[in-house]
């Protein structure tokens, strides 16, 4: 093992250089704008496109967009998505979800359901902070849901045409 | 503690001992530092100065479950890391809590497998669940909020 005792000037022995830098970096750091976000009373604003947790939304008409075919409930990867479907007496629509509950400790907000949904019944919205007392607090029930999705306008409403 | 617990029904004594206790518990939680996987990492950006988990009195980190009151346990809990978990739970000194942050840690996520444990709470007593995969740094402080909101309700009175 080669050890190479390089030359240091003298004053680097009482360490005070150093300790006077990093105050002077603490001190720059006084003068320069606030970075911390206050959290509770400020908030970050997501931008298009974020996912937050899933929720089911209506048409301006109010009709749920859901026609309960399955297919977020298995492209899902942790199996989050749980459908009971029924049919809808007089109306076009044959089906609709009876019952629809996501557990929102299992979904991971991949964005799956909100891309192989094919009628555009379920989106990630931009809420994100949930916390529960118990397990079943966060398993949300379909009205949660909508409560949660509110009026996504359609441009197209098939369904009012058949 | 023990010996004034579930002796008294509530009276001006008991609910000022509530008032200044529970003060001082939720104002100076320290959590001890149990990362396990990914939320670990939104663990430490919440202590980084841009969320500054500092702020709510959270902030200190420590490396020994005997001087922790809050665990957070971040990420993914193996069936062979559970004996562990419930280990350190258990050397935690009273009063504890446990926060239970994301979808692993709460029932299993996107591991429904015979290896990982389907929630922590099959272990130990959790107090607040928070889903997200990973959740963000404020999902983590609105469940740090809330496990002070139940801190607050803490009593020493008989019930």
């Amino acid at each position: 093992m080669i050890v190479v005792n390089r030359e240091q000037p003298f004053w680097h022995r009482f360490y005070l250089t150093s300790v006077l830098g990093g105050l002077f970096i603490t001190a720059k750091h006084i003068l320069r704008r606030r970075f911390t976000l206050r959290y509770p009373e400020k908030r970050f604003t997501p931008p298009d496109g974020y996912r937050g947790i899933p929720a089911l939304v209506k048409d301006q008409n109010g009709r749920e967009k859901c026609v309960a075919c399955y297919l977020c409930q298995f492209v899902c990867p942790p199996r989050a998505i749980t459908i009971k479907a029924a049919e809808m007496p007089g109306n076009p629509v044959e089906k609709f979800p009876e019952e629809f509950e996501i557990n929102m400790l299992r979904c991971i907000y991949c964005g799956y359901c909100e891309e192989v949904c094919p009628e555009q019944a379920i989106f990630l919205v931009h809420d994100y902070e949930f916390a529960g007392g118990s397990r079943k607090e966060l398993i949300f029930a379909k009205e949660k849901l909508y409560q949660l999705g509110g009026v996504r306008p359609d441009p197209i409403m098939k369904w009012a045409h058949k | 503690m023990s010996f004034i617990e579930n002796r008294f029904t509530p009276n001006i004594l008991t609910t000022t001992i509530d008032l200044v206790f529970n003060w001082a518990r939720k104002s100076a939680l320290w959590p001890m530092s149990f990362g396990l996987a990914c939320c670990a990492i939104e663990m430490m950006a919440a202590v980084a100065s841009r969320y500054d988990i500092d702020r709510f009195g959270a902030g200190v980190y420590r490396a020994s479950p005997r001087q922790s009151d809050l665990m957070i346990v971040a990420g993914t809990v193996t069936e062979k890391m559970a004996p562990v978990l419930k280990r350190l739970y258990d050397q935690m000194p009273d009063p504890k809590w446990v926060i239970s942050m994301g979808a692993c840690a709460t029932c299993g996520g996107p591991f429904p497998t015979y290896s990982t444990m389907q929630g922590v709470d099959r272990a130990v007593p959790v107090d607040v669940y928070i889903p997200g995969c990973p959740p963000r740094p404020e999902a983590l402080l609105h469940g740090v909020l809330r496990l002070q909101d139940k801190i607050e309700k803490m009593t020493i009175a008989r019930v």
